[in-house]
């Protein structure tokens, strides 16, 4: 059975993050919007009570907050010639199955990028000259500055009530905060959280070895604080549950708390749940976007048409997207010409671990992102001359993790997995047992792309999603440089056993243990359309009522997690579309 | 057409569109601002699940997991062992429910098997390897020993699983040492998850590494105990189960 809703002004496509962003900016300016999202209505005090939120085996372990493989997954393969296979379970890319997307089930490191991550070319260019970069890397500015984004940052951080301790404001250094930060406007929403013993350790080892360690910006209220909304947010109380579980507690910023309480109040919003979105349709000339078809969860087939579509799905979903419905031109690896799919990238991670003696560590009280850092390694921050690469990464003293199933495997070398010997080993190890995560740069490789998989298709026999990625000789030399930093800090700390890891020197695999969930990339905003599917305000360069979201549009990753840089770039380009477009529908960069 | 559910509120929205389609009510819903405050479908109550019976392994099954477990996580002076703490009624639930029907894998062929990095291609279920992986090992093991696992002395039982995680002692058909692995995940999420699951009883496991269980607030000691030693009775989402 086919249906057609009635119009709208604005559909958008998924409503995680940069969706309800969008939503609330644009209801506010008077529009008609409709969203579309493939998973259920979810709220806190239904879904996520304390009552039954702590529970490690439906969380974590199961996952059962995250979309299932069985609903739509992705091939894999390290290189062309390589045959993709699917990733058939659960496996490290998090995609949220619910109102509010994978920001109900974050971490909540809430990070504005440097300035020199929204211009990596520029800089790179300046500094070193095009023979600092390893061949086949591709490096371009997104076409917005850190400057231009300030404002939208210092909007996102008060919806979303972050936490932190500022660095710089007003180009004044502030202690305590990190140096090497762009400068804000104002300071964090919400002091930074207390410390974990293990950050304590950290920050101590980092300043004796002259680096300059500060709190991550997170999700994680640290007062109780009335959002830019008038949203009520609560202070956390560092139980634990935070990445893969929603928050009980009204203390982690997600759009179920900062934002859909607001949208729900506005009659021209709606949102379709349990709806998922097969195709963005456009005039037969290619020219507009029409409208999104949709498949219900009995199987009909349904068509929102729209003036304006907004795609914010899940990174690879917009590239998807896009590819199903033949728009913009697919990346082709063999010429290097086209767009979609191209600039993909994930992020480079290396590991310190150790184990102490005689410590109690108590990793239970954590938070997702309870973590101190150095960004003395981080993008730009040190001289590359001589090094080989671009780009390094944060590195940090990670609280994270203190829920014993996860922890059972963590043993000091030598270990035994099982029996009494594991009983003993694991009783020591968990509550000696701390990590330093070298959360590293990505920039993208003529070989690394997303296309469409020949063989292997969705629940609606659609062709899944291809990705042909392996890490580059640049994550390689990073990898290794961050991971040698990694130790240097662990030995440090005082540790008595510690080892290190850089994930890029194995073949990428999306079931690495520990690894990252970040992918960037594909569809990405630029200043040349040869080279980005869209331009400064994330708007196509062919179809101008057609705007993709998310960090999709990022053509490279920065050593930070992306939330709020997605939120940001949202913001920017939300008020691109009511301030410029709306006025004047068309091309807002015309060359 | 299933109509399993009904729109909340009676929107406008359930009316027929001006297009000679019609705007059909579906499992979807359409949540419409300004109208109500929403609220998700709640998730079944919590309850602890019923160890008197086993709802998908045999006797025979059970007995010989029991068996293995106990060897993976011994009784000794640091708590009870595996099968003592419920471990084998937890497996045996997992085995009955989503878990062990692979529910939400991507079962689409073709099945090729690939690189280790592309992960695992098979599309067994849990319920499937444990009843296909069970009668293996048995023959593995009387192929060794001539007897059943059960009938080993601790030594032994010992040394063989060490043949199977190893993978030096092979299976007919599965991979010993990925079965291994399996026992190895389920004995230990058995013996650490809560409670209410049918192992872990009396939190023995949360006990043996000072974990505090279901506890959501720790704002009093993130301060006051760091660093130091914390002696708390665990919580399980249901009390004390």
């Amino acid at each position: 059975m086919n249906y057609k809703r009635p119009k709208a002004d604005v559909v958008i496509v998924g409503l995680g993050w940069s969706g309800s962003t969008m939503a609330e900016e644009l209801t506010r300016a008077g529009l008609k919007v409709v969203a579309i999202e493939r998973g259920a209505w979810r709220d806190t005090s239904t879904s996520f009570p304390t009552t039954r939120d702590p529970d490690e085996l439906s969380g974590s372990v199961r996952k059962d907050i995250l979309q299932a493989p069985v609903t739509e997954t992705y091939t894999v393969r390290n290189k062309v010639g390589q045959t993709a296979l699917p990733m058939r379970k659960y496996h490290n890319l998090t995609l949220g199955n619910n109102v509010g997307g994978a920001g109900t089930h974050w971490a909540g490191a809430s990070w504005r990028w440097l300035p020199f991550d929204h211009q990596p070319y520029s800089h790179v260019m300046q500094r070193y000259g095009a023979g600092q970069l390893v061949d086949g890397l591709i490096l371009q500015d997104w076409g917005v500055t850190y400057d231009d984004l300030e404002p939208f940052y210092d909007r996102f951080e008060k919806i979303a009530g972050t936490s932190g301790t500022a660095g710089v404001i007003n180009g004044q250094r502030q202690p305590g905060g990190n140096p090497f930060e762009g400068s804000r406007t104002s300071p964090y929403p919400t002091p930074a959280l207390e410390r974990s013993r293990a950050n304590v350790l950290f920050a101590e080892a980092a300043t004796r070895l002259g680096y300059h360690p500060f709190p991550v910006p997170s999700a994680m209220i640290g007062a109780p604080y009335k959002n830019a909304l008038g949203l009520n947010l609560a202070p956390c109380t560092y139980c634990g549950y935070c990445q893969l579980y929603g928050c009980g507690n009204w203390s982690k910023s997600s759009p179920n708390i900062c934002i859909l309480p607001v949208l729900m109040q506005r009659p021209n919003f709606t949102v379709v749940t349990e709806c998922e979105v097969i195709r963005i349709n456009t005039t037969p000339d290619r020219k507009m976007a029409t409208g999104v078809t949709f498949v219900d969860s009995d199987g009909n087939t349904g068509e929102q048409p729209a003036d304006i579509v907004i795609t914010a799905t899940f990174t690879l979903d917009n590239t998807r997207l896009l590819l199903l419905s033949g728009i913009s031109t697919p990346y082709d690896v063999a010429s290097g010409q086209g767009v979609v799919g191209r600039a993909f990238t994930f992020q480079t991670l290396s590991w310190g671990f150790m184990f102490f003696e005689n410590e109690y560590l108590n990793p239970f009280m954590n938070t997702g992102a309870l973590a101190t850092q150095i960004d003395d390694f981080n993008g730009d921050n040190f001289d590359h001359t001589g090094l080989g690469f671009i780009g390094g990464a944060g590195i940090q003293s990670l609280s994270n993790q203190g829920l014993p199933i996860g922890m059972a495997g963590l043993l000091p070398q030598g270990s035994p997995q099982w029996g009494k010997g594991w009983k003993q080993a694991f009783r020591k190890g968990y509550q000696n047992y701390a990590q330093i995560q070298g959360q590293g740069t990505s920039f993208a490789h003529r070989e690394q792309f997303l296309d469409l998989d020949p063989t292997y298709k969705d629940r609606f026999g659609q062709p899944l999603l291809r990705i042909t990625f392996d890490y580059n000789e640049n994550d390689r030399r990073s990898g290794r440089f961050i991971r040698d930093k990694c130790v240097e800090i662990a030995r440090e700390m005082g540790a008595t056993q510690v080892g290190g890891d850089s994930f890029a020197d194995r073949p990428y695999s999306g079931y690495t243990p520990w690894d990252s969930s970040h992918v960037q990339g594909g569809v990405v905003m630029g200043e040349d359309p040869r080279t980005s599917v869209q331009n400064r305000f994330q708007q196509n360069w062919d179809i101008p009522n057609l705007f993709v979201i998310g960090a999709s549009s990022f053509p490279n990753n920065a050593g930070y997690n992306p939330t709020v840089a997605v939120g940001a770039t949202t913001l920017w380009t939300a008020k691109a579309i009511r301030d410029l477009y709306l006025k004047n529908p068309g091309p807002l960069v015309r060359l | 057409m299933k109509r399993r559910d009904v729109i909340k509120g009676g929107l406008v929205l359930m009316a027929t569109s001006t297009l000679a389609s019609i705007y059909k009510p579906a499992y979807s819903k359409t949540y419409v601002g300004g109208t109500g405050a929403w609220r998700a479908t709640p998730p079944p109550p919590l309850s602890v699940v019923d160890g008197s019976r086993l709802v998908y392994l045999t006797p025979d099954e059970a007995k010989l997991v029991g068996a293995i477990f106990d060897v993976l996580i011994p009784a000794d002076e640091l708590g009870m062992g595996a099968t003592e703490a419920g471990c084998v009624t937890f497996l045996d639930h997992q085995l009955a429910g989503p878990y062990g029907t692979a529910a939400k894998d991507y079962k689409l062929g073709p099945v090729v098997e690939g690189l280790p990095q592309q992960g695992p291609q098979g599309i067994m279920t849990p319920a499937e390897i444990y009843r296909k992986g069970l009668v293996e090992f048995e023959h593995a093991v009387h192929a060794k020993f001539d007897k059943s696992f059960t009938e080993l002395s601790e030594e032994q039982k010992i040394t063989f699983l060490y043949g199977i995680e190893s993978g030096a002692i092979a299976f007919e058909t599965l991979k010993s040492d990925q079965f291994f692995v399996l026992l190895l995940q389920n004995v230990r999420e058995g013996y650490l998850a809560d409670p209410m699951y049918g192992g872990n009883r009396d939190m023995v496991g949360w006990k043996l590494v000072g974990f505090p269980g279901a506890i959501y607030d720790y704002r009093d000691w993130i301060v006051s105990k760091r660093g130091k030693k914390i002696d708390v009775n665990p919580v399980s989402l249901l009390g004390r189960a």
